[in-house]
């Protein structure tokens, strides 16, 4: 049994599809890579996983204990979020705003769940800086402390090293990787391929042409192969 | 000038006003940061437009406690503008503008057309700024602004972590399955009986500065999310409070004189925020 598994999925809006006859599955330990042309999909592929879209046919399953909900994501920024004045820790502690429940206020072991995944995103001490003054590097960190005060086992992220620099990048993908190696499962949108080929288990490639398999078929692959010469990735 | 304050204290229309005009003003600085933060400062104004135009209505209708009409025609219009604003930013700015212009006209001409009063400017002019309505609320009008006021911070301060997840994060919130239209639902009409509030106080045309200047001020200040809630309404009562005092000591409108207590304390604190910047 899977924790995700995707049969003949169809997506796209209001019945007009982007994205026919997918399928994929996410197992337990796996670091998934979706790949593909701008546009072709991959944003609202994620949101369909995550039921803030409905697929237009096909049925996604989710086992493991997974359920809708309980799912970490982590969207692209949006414009609102850079100049927003709350702290490093108010960001944090806002990922467990589903374990409220019907409360009003966090609980001390709330708190300190969130004060934990700061010090692994090594943000322990940043707790009361200012989310917007910090670097683009350190904003994803805080993001990541806060998914993960989400959901432990299972993370969504879209494209978490967009418009950062080669060094921070680098440090932002080792740190997903270690997060991958303590168990915890990632399906990452990315643009660089380079990467995806380096840390995924797995890479699923969307558009006019679809590929789902292991990373090292896929780079045997004519598709793979194509898409990994067209978008500069050198194939070690 | 002690003194003379001291002499308008003895009034109770007087006090009532100044507990009132503190306890609006409490509330329209809560959400205010929200608002301004979410980028819906224009639904504020939309809906004091639609609350003018509401007022117009009661007004023919001879509704004697017209609060009881215009609070949930106001409310209503925000559950409607919330609708339409999901469909796409462009046709939801359109139609705040549409509902916001349109509720003006036709108050105007609804009064115009059927009212018997003898001081239509008079009457138009004190809906649109506030003047001395404050001063002239019904024991009923008190009361019920009193318990809306408690309602409003009651709210704010039990879903205090929500409105900020649903605030910093939109996607996020929904993926893990916070019921974000519930808690933007609850904005909006929460902000519909604030600025229905804040009419009494401030008019219907000054009701955003109530809501938008404290934010913005405190914004300057504070980088947290919670220093700049406490800021924001800590800032709103102070002004609140000290515009009415000038407003009865000085006889000049209370709403323009609050509004006006609030811009100069936001230049103050761009000021004092620059030369921070520059020091450090």
């Amino acid at each position: 049994m899977s924790m995700i598994a995707c049969r003949d999925l169809s997506l796209g809006y209001d019945s007009d599809p982007i994205l026919e006859h997918l399928c994929f599955e996410v197992n337990a330990g796996d670091y998934l890579c979706i790949v593909g042309e701008n546009g072709s999909g991959k944003s609202t592929l994620m949101r369909t996983v995550l039921g803030l879209q409905r697929p237009l046919g096909g049925e996604i399953t989710f086992g493991e204990g997974v359920k809708p909900g309980e799912i970490g994501y982590l969207p692209q920024q949006t414009a609102i979020q850079r100049d927003f004045p709350a702290t490093v820790w108010e960001v944090a502690l806002s990922g467990c705003q589903a374990r409220l429940g019907r409360r009003a206020f966090y609980s001390r072991s709330e708190k300190a769940l969130a004060a934990a995944n700061l010090a692994r995103m090594g943000m322990g001490a940043m707790g009361g800086r200012c989310y917007r003054e910090l670097s683009g590097g350190q904003q994803q960190r805080v993001l990541l402390a806060r998914v993960l005060c989400a959901a432990e086992r299972l993370l969504l992220l879209d494209e978490p090293v967009a418009g950062l620099d080669p060094g921070v990048t680098q440090e932002l993908y080792d740190l997903i990787g270690k997060l991958n190696r303590e168990d915890v499962t990632i399906v990452m949108i990315s643009h660089d391929i380079a990467a995806a080929m380096r840390y995924a288990t797995h890479i699923l490639h969307i558009g006019s042409q679809l590929f789902f398999g292991a990373a090292d078929e896929y780079r045997q692959s004519a598709i793979g192969r194509r898409f990994l010469a067209t978008e500069g990735g050198e194939s070690t | 000038m002690i003194q003379t304050i001291g002499m308008y204290m003895q009034f109770p229309f007087v006090r009532y006003a100044l507990a009132v005009g503190t306890m609006i003003a409490l509330c329209a600085s809560l959400l205010g940061v929200t608002l301004v933060l979410k980028r819906f400062s224009f639904i504020g104004d939309g809906l004091s437009h639609v609350a003018f135009g509401a007022m117009a209505v009661a007004g023919v209708l001879r509704i004697s406690s017209s609060m009881l009409f215009v609070l949930p025609v106001t409310v209503l219009c925000a559950v409607l503008l919330l609708r339409t604003g999901g469909n796409g930013k462009v046709k939801g700015d359109a139609a705040v503008a549409m509902l916001s212009v349109g509720a003006l006209a036709v108050g105007y001409l609804l009064l115009n057309l059927f009212s018997t009063s003898t001081n239509l400017s008079g009457d138009v002019c004190s809906t649109l700024f506030g003047s001395t309505s404050i001063l002239t609320l019904s024991k009923v009008e008190v009361w019920l602004c009193a318990v809306l006021s408690v309602i409003v911070v009651v709210l704010f301060v039990a879903f205090y972590n929500r409105i900020f997840a649903v605030t910093f994060d939109e996607p996020f919130a929904r993926a893990v399955g916070t019921r974000v239209e519930a808690y933007n639902l609850l904005i909006a009409v929460v902000v519909a009986v604030i600025i229905v509030l804040a009419m009494n106080l401030v008019g219907s045309l000054l009701i955003s500065a109530l809501i938008i200047f404290p934010a913005l001020s405190a914004m300057r200040l504070f980088r947290s999310f919670r220093g700049v809630t406490l800021c924001s309404a800590a800032l709103s009562v102070t002004c609140a409070l000290a515009g009415m005092l000038v407003a009865i000591v000085g006889g000049t409108p209370v709403g323009s004189t609050i509004v006006a207590a609030n811009i100069a304390v936001y230049f103050l604190l761009c000021i004092i925020d620059h030369f921070i910047l520059i020091s450090t």
